[in-house]
């Protein structure tokens, strides 16, 4: 009999337990993002879109060695590749990347391009609002990717196209 | 022939607001299951999911009605009909207030007033469960015979413990009609305590009414004991060849159950639309709470959580403002006060039927019967007996 009775008390603790808990978590405020109406919150590490970055003076880190494009298993990046000069200097080494294509339709976002990247110009950033009624926008070309020039940076000699005609 | 319109306003009233409230109750119930498990819950449709039972109407009564081929017609088409007229017949008899004068017409705030009102109430309970078993054999499908059983053999099981917890309460009131109940239930001990059946003497009934709220948990097929309708073992139980509308009217029936059982607990242990505490201090609580809902709206629509919250609560907050100052007009007293005190109780016994739900595991089949016969049924019936010899010896 007094087991029965401990029994049940302990059973009647347990469910109290239980309600406190629930009403506990009741008060407590939500998880949920609401996405469409907020922006959502991505850990440091998420690996969305690319980024193609710059140094601290505002020049593209990216120098066309194509390691990257060797690494892609997708075959998705495409790269053309032009020598810097006294008067066009885009990167900080010897050549720049004149056209940097990714395409998205092929991207499986592996970021073996970003472990292949000697200069670590080419990042995952946090963009994943790819979806696109039409392929052909998926091509994202270098303008699309670069990371904005950094505030106070002065890029050295960029001359406009005027100057680099009159040239040697 | 006052009578009859008057009767007729009535219950067309208590039917407007019956509905409203069994879809808002539903709104409610997924709003506090949601922030249980730290969701929001419905929040799209209307300023925080408002409009959300308007747009899961208007769903149901558009959705196509798939009558599958293999069903008992004439059965299938009866056991939603029994189901949702049973569960709605119940509120008939239901006291929401005292009597109320209206326009030089003096009426009680209830439909009917039957002298065998709880007994009529415990019948359409039992009535509710043949529309459930039917639905389970006509619809001529593995799964719903299952829930149809389980649901016939939890009910009947259930139906005693419950009789038997209402029935110790009776002995103190001496009575069967739910109005008379209440006004036996009037009135202060020591001043500050009320004269409730749980607190009553000579035998309080606060073990009859848990006793009594587990066993109208099993009758509603509510979780823990929704066994009849077990989503992950019986795909819905009953209700699975059912669509449409048939499938809203189990769902109302489940929904109005609920608030019957609430409201009769309501009516017969907790003093119905009785207030809580005496004189000036009981007619203080209702606009107290309203302006506080009024106030934690306004804190967090000031400290919003979220972009919308800054229009939306501080609207809210002015509603509840709004009908914190209605208490307290004098016109009003009379008829807002009974149906603040009813609600209020039925509203928290129905956030507890909510509450148990976003906490308890349901049970397994054979801990459902040995719970009721080995634990629920005994203690019924020695609380009864222990009710009796009290009341006995106390003259």
């Amino acid at each position: 009999m007094a087991n029965t009775i401990t029994q049940i008390i302990e059973s009647a603790a347990a469910v109290a337990k239980g309600m406190s808990v629930t009403f506990k978590e009741m008060m407590s405020p939500t998880v949920t993002e609401n996405y469409p109406d907020e922006p959502p919150k991505f850990e440091e590490r998420y690996r969305g879109a690319h980024v193609l970055q710059r140094d601290e003076n505002g020049m593209e880190k990216c120098v066309a060695c194509f390691l990257c494009a060797a690494a892609c298993p997708a075959n998705c990046i495409y790269i053309e590749a032009a020598e810097n000069t006294d008067l066009v200097r885009i990167s900080g080494g010897e050549r720049y990347a004149k056209v940097y294509n990714i395409d998205y339709n092929r991207c499986i976002f592996c970021g073996y391009c970003v472990e292949a990247c000697p200069t670590d110009a080419i990042t995952h950033g946090h963009g994943f609002e790819l979806a696109s009624y039409n392929t052909s926008t998926l091509v994202y070309r270098k303008e699309d990717m670069l990371a904005p020039i950094p505030p106070g940076a002065r890029p050295p000699v960029i001359a406009s196209s005027g100057t680099a005609a009159n040239g040697h | 022939m006052e009578f009859f319109i008057v009767s007729t306003i009535k219950a067309l009233l208590v039917f407007f607001v019956l509905m409203t409230t069994l879809a808002y109750l539903q709104w409610v119930e997924r709003k506090v299951i949601a922030h249980i498990q730290l969701r929001q819950g419905p929040y799209r449709v209307g300023p925080h999911g408002l409009l959300q039972p308007l747009a899961d109407v208007i769903k149901l009564i558009t959705k196509e009605g798939i009558v599958p081929p293999h069903v008992n017609k004439f059965f299938y088409f009866l056991a939603p009909i029994i189901a949702v007229s049973m569960s709605l017949i119940a509120i008939s008899v239901i006291p929401f207030g005292g009597e109320i004068e209206v326009f030089g017409i003096t009426t009680h705030m209830q439909l009917t007033d039957l002298n065998i009102g709880l007994l009529l109430v415990l019948a359409l309970a039992s009535m509710g469960t043949y529309g459930i078993a039917l639905a389970g054999w006509a619809s001529n499908n593995k799964y719903s015979l299952l829930g149809g059983l389980r649901s016939s053999a939890q009910m009947v099981s259930y139906e005693l413990p419950l009789s038997l917890a209402i029935a110790s309460p009776l002995l103190l009131l001496n009575t069967l009609s739910l109005r008379e109940m209440v006004t036996q239930q009037e009135g202060f001990m020591l001043g500050f305590l009320p004269n409730w059946t749980i607190f009553q003497g000579p035998a309080p009934q606060l073990v009859g009414m848990v006793l009594f709220l587990i066993a109208a948990f099993a009758e509603t097929n509510r979780i823990p004991f929704d066994l009849p309708e077990a989503e992950t073992e019986l795909v819905a139980g009953f209700h699975a060849e059912y669509s449409s509308m048939k499938f809203a009217a189990f769902f109302m029936a489940e929904y109005s159950n609920m608030l019957t059982a609430a409201a009769v607990t309501t009516t017969v242990f907790l003093g119905g639309w009785l207030p809580a505490l005496p004189g000036m201090a009981g007619d203080l609580i209702a606009p107290a709470v309203f302006a506080t809902g009024g106030a934690v709206c306004l804190y967090h629509g000031l400290n919003p959580a979220r972009k919308r919250d800054k229009y939306t609560l501080p609207v809210f907050a002015l509603v509840f403002f709004g009908l914190a100052a209605l208490f307290l007009a004098p016109p009003l007293k009379d008829i807002a006060m009974p149906l603040f005190w009813f609600g209020a109780k039925t509203g928290a016994l129905l956030f507890v039927f909510i509450w148990i739900r976003g906490t308890l595991p349901r049970f397994r089949y054979d801990q459902l019967m040995g719970f009721c016969w080995k634990f629920l049924f005994p203690v019924a019936v020695l609380h009864l007996l222990a009710t009796a010899l009290l009341v006995a010896l106390a003259g």
